[in-house]
């Protein structure tokens, strides 16, 4: 277990040599969805707070960074910069009016916010481009180096998403971490030990916006194009589903989750054309046979095998 | 004497159901003082208001000299005020050291920390071992709570509360349903609290609780029916008759 990570983090820096430029462009998408599912993980695994709007922050970040670099006339760094502002003020708005509630409440609260904004999307037609999106768009040169290839970008996309979710992961350890998780379990008993219990829960939610935020600016570089499908209620329920398949409240699970949605959306739909059947019968099975997702099951299997063949 | 505890015409009711009604009542700093009541004496209740968990509807509550009836749950424990719960509340899956560490993370600034390992701080853990210590349950620091017998989880109940260096502690009914052994530990636990620490406690084990307690308030449909030494208290003839039906 311990040759695991150095194994896997070569395993990632490995990955262009791929023949194939089309799966790069898989593994990009992976690593970018597992830097959205992280974040929701945040939210979903660790915080006990299930959203169901988490689209809208990586819609705010993709859509002001496609305005900014495009009509806005900035440049990419600066861009950048100021779309990470707006995705975490979004979220800090938002996070005030969700955190009213907690559990369906919460829920429904961040749909309707999610909503709204996809709304927006697609009808401030001047600031948005409306169904039709926002084009144009080319990916930023960090230091000279060009990221049009696959292989490049690929590197990119690894270089913003691996410290991003080590962040997630230092912050879900760290005491603050510690606290966001005893109010999970327990809210009164953390509040009547002194911990601020709505305070806590509304960082966490603005870090796990931020995050989404990261997630977003990765992933308008990758398309290259913004429209209001990406605000979409499929979107946010795409990302929960990561979370949950994958393992929610720990740190690979949504990776995990994240690698196998988007294999089974790009890989599997090339050769089945009813592949969301597919994904529906792969998500059937795994909250049956494995109800705390892919990582923990996984784990849980592997021990056992190890354990009867010893 | 200063007080650390000083309620004045308390009040709260529960959908026009009053469960305290009209409560006064003084603490002394370093006091030990028993809460005695029949079952909806409003005994928790009083503990929920003091510690913010509840509103009052009226009245007023000041721990030691601060108004805190408006106050929040956290900023109570702050002023050095912790608590134990009658029906157990900790966080069953982590070890006991864990719990600990929560405890004392409350009251400290570090709790605001997001950028290091909570366990890269090795002071926390030491003191949350010396604690479990001071318990008797240094041994199964690192059990997760849910493998510890309901002895041990009333003893780390305590333990929480004691990280806190509270000056005002609300122990509920930390007896209950302790085997004769244990309730031995537990007021040899409780006995080592040190003097200065102000004492509120419920319990009904009255073998227990008038040995702990030097004055007692009887309780009754959330009024003070009597308050007094234990020798008055035994004496009285209403607790006579709302205690023992005679």
């Amino acid at each position: 277990m311990k040759l695991g990570a150095p194994v896997f983090a070569v395993a990632l820096l490995l990955v262009p040599l791929i023949p194939s430029p089309y799966y790069v462009n898989v593994a990009s998408q992976i690593l970018i969805a597992a830097v959205f599912a992280s974040s929701l993980n945040l939210l979903v695994g660790y915080a006990g707070l299930t959203s169901l709007g988490h689209a809208a922050y990586l819609g705010v970040a993709a859509y002001a960074v496609a305005w900014l670099t495009t009509l806005g006339g900035l440049g990419h760094l600066a861009a950048a910069l100021v779309a990470l502002a707006v995705t975490t003020a979004t979220a800090a708005c938002f996070g005030v009016l969700a955190l009213r509630g907690t559990g369906l409440a919460f829920l429904m609260i961040t749909l309707a916010l999610g909503q709204i904004l996809w709304g927006v999307a697609y009808r401030w037609v001047s600031l948005t481009g409306g169904d039709n999106g926002i084009t144009g768009l080319t990916r930023p040169r960090p230091f000279g180096f060009d990221l049009t290839s696959p292989g490049a970008f690929y590197y990119f996309t690894l270089a913003i998403a691996a410290p991003t979710v080590a962040a997630i992961a230092l912050y879900v350890s760290s005491p603050l971490g510690a606290a966001v998780q005893g109010m999970r379990d327990q809210p009164r008993r953390m509040s009547a030990l002194g911990h601020n219990v709505w305070m806590v829960r509304w960082l966490t939610f603005v870090f796990a916006g931020t995050g989404a935020g990261v997630a977003g600016i990765l992933f308008v570089y990758y398309n290259q194009f913004i429209g209001p499908q990406t605000l979409n209620l499929t979107n946010s329920a795409e990302v929960l589903l990561m979370v949950i398949s994958g393992g929610a409240g720990t740190v690979l699970g949504p990776i995990i989750g994240a690698a196998t949605v988007v294999i089974l959306k790009n890989v599997v739909s090339a050769y089945i054309t009813r592949w969301v059947m597919l994904l529906g019968a792969v998500f059937v099975l795994i909250v049956v046979f494995m109800p705390d997702g892919l990582g923990p099951g996984l784990h849980r299997l592997w021990h056992t095998r190890s354990r009867s063949a010893s | 004497m200063a007080h650390a505890l000083e309620i004045s015409e308390l009040r709260k009711s529960f959908g026009g159901l009053p469960a305290i009604n009209g409560v006064s009542l003084a603490v002394a700093e370093g006091e030990r003082r028993l809460l005695l009541g029949p079952n909806g004496a409003g005994k928790t209740t009083l503990f929920n208001l003091i510690t913010g968990e509840l509103r009052p509807d009226g009245g007023a509550i000041r721990v030691f000299g601060r108004d805190v009836a408006r106050g929040r749950p956290d900023r109570c424990a702050h002023l050095g005020v912790g608590r134990t719960y009658q029906i157990i509340t900790l966080f069953p899956r982590s070890t006991l050291a864990q719990n600990v560490v929560l405890a004392l993370l409350g009251v400290s600034p570090r709790r605001w920390d997001p950028l290091t390992a909570l366990s890269a701080h090795p002071s926390l853990w030491e003191r949350a071992r010396a604690v479990l210590d001071r318990v008797g349950l240094a041994a199964g620091a690192d059990k997760p709570v849910m493998e510890t017998a309901y002895g041990e989880q009333r003893r780390l109940e305590i333990a929480m509360a004691l990280a806190q260096a509270p000056r005002l502690l609300l122990l509920d009914e930390p007896f209950a349903g302790l085997s004769r052994e244990e309730r031995r530990d537990m007021q040899a636990v409780l006995g080592a609290i040190p003097r200065e620490v102000t004492m509120l406690m419920i319990e009904h084990d009255m073998d227990v609780a008038l040995s702990f307690a030097e004055r007692i308030t009887v309780l009754h449909y959330g009024q003070v029916i009597v308050e007094g030494t234990r020798g008055e208290i035994v004496a009285n003839p209403r607790v006579r008759e709302i205690y023992l039906g005679e």
